[in-house]
């Protein structure tokens, strides 16, 4: 039995520990939101927050994120979070959507660190999500447009 | 258990109160389809049994809502906001009201470019152009009836706006909502009056996409996302050679891992179902399998190059295009150049893997697919289970991106194989590897262009040898049966599709692999395109602009050539030559004017141009890059000058083109697919890179405003991205690009 502290509420799972965070979250909580494209740490679409890091829940065994506190884009609120969806839908970010979780899962960090980041700072964080659909400019402009409203 | 997916209801109230709650926007209705005749409005709209129902387009309930069905797969392009707003438009809706359905698989909903209910080849929005304004305003026009019948004053004396019918001298308001049950009792007008394009208020506007608070708050149902209870997950383990069949597997390692509930084999290879997509790959990884030794291990990207220029030297190849005489016109030349080509087989990497859920049972089957093929995936589901049409039923879901790749069903194939074989709701997930390796790759091709010039420097004489695969011939076969008509007995169906199976390598190549090769938009006098057909076995299919991407490629690279080897200017040549494409010249002169073309750029920065008539729509692209001295090429910047006819949606268009253009950098500089031995060298995205945000330039996209139809925007600016990029190598360098993906080591001083 594992204890696992998922948007606030506690689950007991039965599962073993070496199952990635990702696949319990999707399959077992059916926390569908988080993304599963590679697998391997190449694309970001399954970035969750573990104890407010951004985290590759794709790679992230289970069994080590136990006792933690874990949030993923369906319990994803607060200020920041508020920010980033309001600018997201005034620049019309996604196309496809599917990365999209991923993507604001890893601005809000970047927000939480740099209030206002410059493009490079944009670039440098965001370049760990990729978006086969090319959203890259419109996410420029939210982050910027989340930024100037925090 | 078919079940309504919901997203986006109240989007507005979302605005206003901020909540993300309470988001309702229906994805898909789900309800028994395929019929052997079109249904009657009222069937199509059982779901909404109250209200006004004019067509099959659109229904009113008493509260005015409006409810839209969208005939076409959402995978990015914003279709369903696109195609909302054509009905908005001539409905006289409030936009405020409308919401979205995913038509079901039905006879009315089919793709008229294709006769089959398919999302593709950038066909949505100018195939339902005229079907959706006639539906808006025969359903306006009806509702200004029954308000007109119920103040009994004359229809001319009244007007609709945002949802309203007004009487204009006594300024009397009816909401629609007030009027549907009288206008649902009144007959069909046959003829109906379209808006005048100034009197347009929704279309030409930048309205928000309705699918964005569900993709961002991961309440957007995917494929991958469908929920079912007691649903089983599969692994399939495939053949590792192209071509190579099962022999035998041993299951008894795996048969008593946690969760694994089934091992069995299916025509694709061995499927593996347990409880969870972990317990099911986990087993997977264990199975022991004996492949047979058979199959494609002697195929490798080398000798296909090679065994390619050689077939180009033996061979005229078939003149699939000819305008003039070639032959006699280059014999005329004053000055000839000659130029040799190559692309690499493409993958798709669709974010979203290849996923299917099927329910097969009692009779009845239900498929839960991110499709871009609606009637593609009833018809496989239909040949395997034995089932008529309406016992199978077809759920379309967000799809996290098409790129041509879901045209094909053969995922669909896997889960209905296997539910029907068990008995219980099945999905099926592919890994990225499965899906890099088991992908129906864009053809990969060999050209070889020869032009010969006037004592002017124009070319006069183009010909184009086209060597390599062709889509078309391994896919049409597959797409026949979900063209044949509903009403068709199964064995008439499976006899078509076999007999198109035989005949198809032999009618099919050239027709469409020639596409972006000839005609040109140029006025060259004498033009020939000649195929030779030299398909190694390698799967392909159908890729974002597919042909155009890669005879685009050579068609602008070489003519860049001639500019070259002529002394002339780049876009003077293109400008000259566009003479009998007005259009298309003046695009490709906006294009230039944004960018001061004929002023010098920045120091260290060099500039590439393409044109392109992509079906009727006119782009005009010009790159600007930088070049390292170890031949590090960095793409600053790309203007795109774009005609496709009359906007819909601006801002939707603008991201297209700014999504065409990362696709298209994608392949430029990164991605290719190559095989050694019969077997994909590429399985995941650290081998088959996609390009990311540090390297997404800056894009600026100027749309022509224009009176024609609306065109295709989806795939336009794909084949212009590689060579723009290649030519503007070439100016930094005076190395010419012509093999894709770009090598640096090609470009570093010899």
């Amino acid at each position: 039995m594992l204890t696992l502290r998922v948007n606030g509420a506690i689950h007991k799972l039965v599962v073993d520990p070496d199952t990635p965070l990702l696949w319990v979250l999707r399959e077992q909580l059916g926390l569908t939101g988080t993304k599963y494209s590679c697998g391997i740490a190449e694309c970001g679409a399954c970035t969750v927050h573990v104890d407010g890091e951004a985290v590759l829940s794709c790679v992230t065994p289970v069994g080590e994120v136990a006792g933690t506190d874990i949030t993923t884009i369906e319990g994803f609120y607060g200020q920041v979070a508020e920010a980033l969806r309001r600018a997201w839908i005034a620049e019309d970010v996604p196309q496809c959507g599917y990365c999209q979780p991923g993507q604001i899962m890893t601005a809000a960090k970047l927000l939480q660190e740099k209030s206002h980041p410059t493009d490079r700072a944009i670039d440098d964080a965001m370049s760990a999500v990729l978006c086969r659909c090319g959203t890259y400019p419109a996410i420029r402009r939210a982050i910027h447009r989340a930024a100037e409203k925090l | 258990m078919p079940r309504e997916i919901k997203f986006c209801k109240g989007r507005r109230k979302f605005l206003i109160a901020g909540g993300i709650g309470g988001a309702a926007f229906l994805l898909g209705v789900y309800f028994k389809t395929g019929r052997e005749l079109p249904k009657s409005t009222v069937e199509l709209w059982r779901n909404i049994p109250d209200g006004f129902h004019p067509n099959a387009w659109l229904s009113i309930d008493g509260k005015g809502a409006v409810t839209v069905r969208i005939n076409h797969s959402e995978m990015g392009q914003g279709i369903t906001t696109a195609l909302s707003m054509i009905i908005a438009e001539e409905l006289e809706a409030d936009w405020s009201k409308v919401d979205v359905q995913i038509a079901p698989a039905d006879a009315v909903y089919k793709n008229p470019a294709f006769n089959t209910q398919m999302t593709a080849a950038s066909t949505s929005v100018r195939t339902s152009w005229d079907i959706l304004r006639k539906a808006g305003a025969t359903a306006r026009e009806m509702l200004i009836a029954a308000a007109a019948g119920t103040w009994n004053v004359p229809a001319g004396q009244c007007r609709a706006e945002t949802g309203i019918v007004v009487h204009n001298p006594t300024q009397r308001r009816l909401a629609y909502g007030e009027l549907t049950s009288k206008a649902a009792q009144l007959p069909i007008p046959g003829n109906v009056t379209l808006k005048k394009p100034e009197n347009y208020r929704i279309i030409g506007h930048s309205y928000l996409r309705l699918d964005t608070i569900a993709k961002i708050t991961g309440e957007a149902v995917f494929g991958i996302d469908v929920q079912l209870p007691s649903l089983l997950t599969a692994k399939i383990v495939r053949p590792p050679i192209i071509g190579a069949t099962l022999d035998k597997f041993d299951a008894r390692r795996v048969n008593s891992m946690p969760g694994v509930g089934s091992v069995l084999a299916i025509d694709s290879g061995v499927a593996v179902v347990a409880d969870t997509f972990w317990q099911a790959k986990q087993a997977a990884d264990m199975l022991e399998i004996k492949w047979s030794a058979k199959g494609c291990d002697d195929l490798s990207s080398e000798k296909f190059s090679q065994q390619w220029a050689e077939l180009a030297a033996k061979e005229e190849g078939r003149s699939i295009y000819k305008k003039g005489d070639v032959q006699k016109a280059m014999s005329n030349a004053s000055k000839t150049i000659r130029a040799v080509y190559e692309l690499p087989f493409q993958g798709h990497a669709t974010p979203e893997p290849m996923n299917c859920t099927a329910y097969v049972r009692d009779g009845k089957c239900d498929i839960w697919a991110p499709t871009q093929h609606q009637d593609a995936t009833q018809e496989i589901a239909a040949k395997i289970t034995g089932l008529p049409y309406k016992d199978v039923t077809i759920h379309t879901t967000f799809v996290g991106g098409g790129l041509g790749r879901r045209i094909a069903v053969d995922y669909v194939a896997e889960a209905v194989q296997i539910s029907k074989a068990m008995k219980k709701p099945v999905k099926v997930i592919w890994t990225r590897e499965d899906d890099i390796q088991n992908d129906l790759y864009r053809p990969a091709s060999y050209n070889v262009v020869t032009a010969g010039m006037d004592q002017n420097g124009l070319p006069i004489a183009w010909a184009h040898k086209i060597v390599g695969p062709d889509h078309m011939a391994q896919a049409l076969p597959g797409l026949i049966p979900s063209m044949i008509p509903y009403w068709a007995p199964r064995g008439a169906r499976n006899l078509a599709s076999s007999i198109f199976d035989t005949i198809a390598p032999r009618v099919i190549p050239g027709k469409k692999i020639i596409e972006g090769a000839g005609p040109l938009p140029y006025a060259i006098d004498n033009l020939q395109v000649n195929y030779i057909y030299a398909d190694p076995g390698i799967p392909t299919g159908f890729w974002r602009s597919v042909a155009y991407s890669q005879n685009t490629f050579v068609v602008e690279s070489f003519l860049d050539e001639i500019a070259a080897a002529t002394g002339r200017d780049s876009f003077d040549l293109r400008d000259r030559l566009l003479v009998n494409t007005p259009l298309l010249r003046n695009v490709l002169r906006l294009a230039a004017e944004k960018i001061r073309w004929q002023e010098k750029p920045a120091v260290d920065l060099f500039r590439g141009i393409a044109a392109l008539e992509f079906h009727d729509t006119l782009l005009g692209m010009i790159a600007e890059v930088s070049v390292s001295k170890h031949g590090e090429v960095r793409v600053k910047r790309f203007v795109c000058a774009v005609d496709c006819g009359v906007v819909i949606n601006p801002k939707i268009v603008v991201a297209q083109i700014e999504s065409g253009i990362t696709f298209g950098l994608t392949a430029t500089f990164k991605g290719q697919i190559t095989i050694n031995k019969g077997q994909v060298n590429q399985s995941n995205f650290d081998e088959f890179p996609l390009l990311s945000m540090h390297e997404m330039p800056q894009v600026e996209v100027y749309l022509v405003p224009s009176s024609r139809p609306p065109t295709g925007i989806g795939e336009t600016a794909v084949p212009l991205v590689a060579p723009a990029v290649a030519n503007a190598v070439f100016a930094a360098t005076g190395k010419r690009i012509r093999k894709l993906p770009i090598d640096p080591d090609d470009l570093l001083d010899s």
